[in-house]
């Protein structure tokens, strides 16, 4: 393994968009808390669906998780995409890392840009949403899992768009709406059943559930599950773009 | 030079969308030689390029570097080779000098490459520009840094793509004068030009490819050697504006009242004279011009459009 070659890359992708953290750290956090803020003003405090469980302490997990997967996927993407449009992709193909190493380096950026995000927001909501770690183990295996899931789907989006507009759509028409109809805002178990059983198909509602299930303690479907699917999708994704990256796929001509 | 290859090609070919671009190509670059890769627009010469550097994958056929299957062995390949591309490139993250580090980061060199590194910088008139970034630098500011990058490794075989395209002469001068040094060094250098008196004068080995196959591969002086034509340059009194079919069908360049003649080597210069005479052309001066690698490489183009 070239390991100064893997760390050095690790490096630059996190460098990057902290080179940019008002774009890529602060953003993100002051959006959120708007969310937070409006979301929590104007909703009746029962609607989470839950029993004793008020709607704030129920929409702070999900919006975190929301935010986190969100930018994985932009990092890995538009670091990638960026790397084509300016033509320096090729410096780094034409070093001796390897395919693993390359996408691993990508992933691990978009995961410290996401946990980096998502502790920001843990942190600035304490002030006025006090919450108590029911399982630090879920926490953190959902929060690692999840975005690595969406720096890999990040990957994968940047290796196939040829321009930034297709990223935008990648974006606007697959991660947007998989994000907001993925219980983020209210638990499945108050949908009709039509909807219910359409979100089970969608991957970003078990990251979301398995997450708020380590801060809250209950969860629409077990945490096992959500955990099992989630390990999957992760599986799936890389396999999927180290085949990609190693054919050269879009990078290579 | 020793017998050792550092580049062979072996049968390679590749084609785009049905189209052509290299059709079994085999050749063998010699270790520590000035090698030029020549042909028209669209001739293989960058498709062939990517493919040694590994930027484009090969439909069929091999390349080794140094020795190292550039596929199978992809990280000795690159190790040992250094590729300065046609096309400029943009990174608006990072200054060039953290560019060039986190280039040999790449590579797996550490603190101890940073010496180079800042030798490189001074060597190619990049030092005040170090903590510049590549958008705000000039297109010959640019291709240094892409030099630099290239370099940073310190490759066996380095390959310059087009290197002096668009290139003002001061830095072309001060380009060729670092990269003679390297090959007096060992480096095996690989140059793709369409100034072919460039490739004339640096280098000692030459392919030309036209249409993606091979049509030549020799040793320069060689190369010139076996041009069918010589010519003779004739200074007239007068240059009619129309010629003797017998006169235009010899002619290679016309200038003022000047004419190259062309006329196949080793055929009696007095036959040519006396073509002049019936024609009723006065004759003051003549002299003997030797075949360049352009007559060559004109000739065996079909580029030859001189009349």
């Amino acid at each position: 393994m070239n390991m100064l070659g893997f760390v050095t890359l690790c490096q630059k992708e996190i460098n990057r968009f902290m080179s940019v953290s008002v774009q890529t750290i602060f953003a993100p956090l002051v959006s959120t808390l708007l969310y937070l803020l409006i979301f929590g003003q104007v909703m009746p405090a029962d609607a989470s669906g839950f029993d004793q469980v008020s709607y704030n302490v129920f929409l702070l997990p999900g919006l975190i998780m929301m935010t986190m997967l969100q930018n994985a996927f932009s990092n890995s993407s538009s670091s990638l995409i960026q790397s084509k449009m300016y033509g320096n992709l090729d410096l780094l193909l034409l070093s001796p890392l390897s395919a693993t190493e390359i996408f691993l380096a990508f992933v691990i950026g978009a995961i410290v840009r996401g946990m980096m995000v998502g502790i920001a927001i843990l942190l600035v909501s304490q002030f006025w949403i006090p919450f108590v770690w029911i399982n630090p183990f879920w926490l953190l295996s959902f929060a690692l899992l999840t975005t690595f899931v969406l720096g890999a789907l990040g990957f994968l989006a940047g290796l196939w768009a040829d321009k930034y507009d297709k990223l935008a759509a990648f974006q606007n028409f697959v991660i947007l709406p998989l994000t907001f109809l993925s219980g983020v805002f209210y638990s499945v178990s108050a949908l009709p059943l039509f909807w219910q059983q359409a979100t089970w198909f969608n991957p970003f509602f078990y990251m979301v559930d398995g997450f708020r299930y380590g801060f809250l303690g209950v969860s629409d479907v077990s945490p096992w599950l959500s955990l099992g699917i989630t390990a999957v999708f992760a599986v799936v994704l890389s396999l999927l773009c180290l085949v990609l990256l190693a054919k050269g796929w879009k990078i290579r001509r | 030079m020793s017998n050792a290859i550092a580049v062979e090609i072996s049968q390679l070919s590749k084609a785009y969308q049905g189209v052509a671009a290299l059709t079994d190509v085999s050749l063998q670059i010699p270790a520590g030689s000035f090698f030029a890769l020549l042909g028209p627009n669209g001739a293989g010469k960058s498709t062939l390029i990517g493919i040694i550097s590994g930027l484009i994958n090969a439909d069929a056929g091999s390349v080794k570097v140094m020795g190292h299957n550039v596929q199978t062995d992809f990280r000795a390949a690159r190790r040992a080779l250094g590729l300065v591309p046609q096309e400029l490139i943009d990174e608006p993250f990072f200054s060039i000098h953290q560019l060039l580090r986190i280039q040999a980061g790449y590579f797996g060199l550490g603190k101890s490459q940073w010496a180079w590194i800042d030798e490189l910088l001074q060597r190619l008139g990049l030092w005040d520009k170090r903590d510049a970034y590549m958008p705000a630098l000039s297109g010959g500011m640019k291709r240094r840094v892409l030099i630099a990058l290239a370099l940073v490794h310190k490759p066996v075989v380095v390959v310059l793509d087009e290197p002096t395209a668009g290139v003002d002469i001061e830095l072309r001068l001060s380009m060729w004068a670092f990269i003679r040094e390297l090959h007096a060094q060992g480096h095996t250098i690989i140059l793709t030009t369409h100034y072919l008196e460039e490739a004339e004068q640096l280098c000692e080995k030459i392919a030309i490819l036209r249409e993606g196959r091979l049509l030549a591969l020799e040793d320069t002086q060689t190369l010139i050697a076996s041009h069918p034509w010589e010519y003779i340059e004739v200074t007239l009194e007068t240059l009619p504006a129309a010629l003797p079919s017998v006169i235009a069908d010899k002619v290679h360049r016309r200038s003022a009242n000047k004419l190259v003649l062309r006329s196949a080597r080793g055929s009696a210069r007095s036959a040519l004279l006396s073509v002049l005479s019936d024609a009723g052309l006065i004759l003051t001066e003549m002299r003997q011009i030797e075949a360049s690698l352009e007559d060559v490489f004109r000739t065996l183009t079909h580029t030859d459009v001189a009349k």
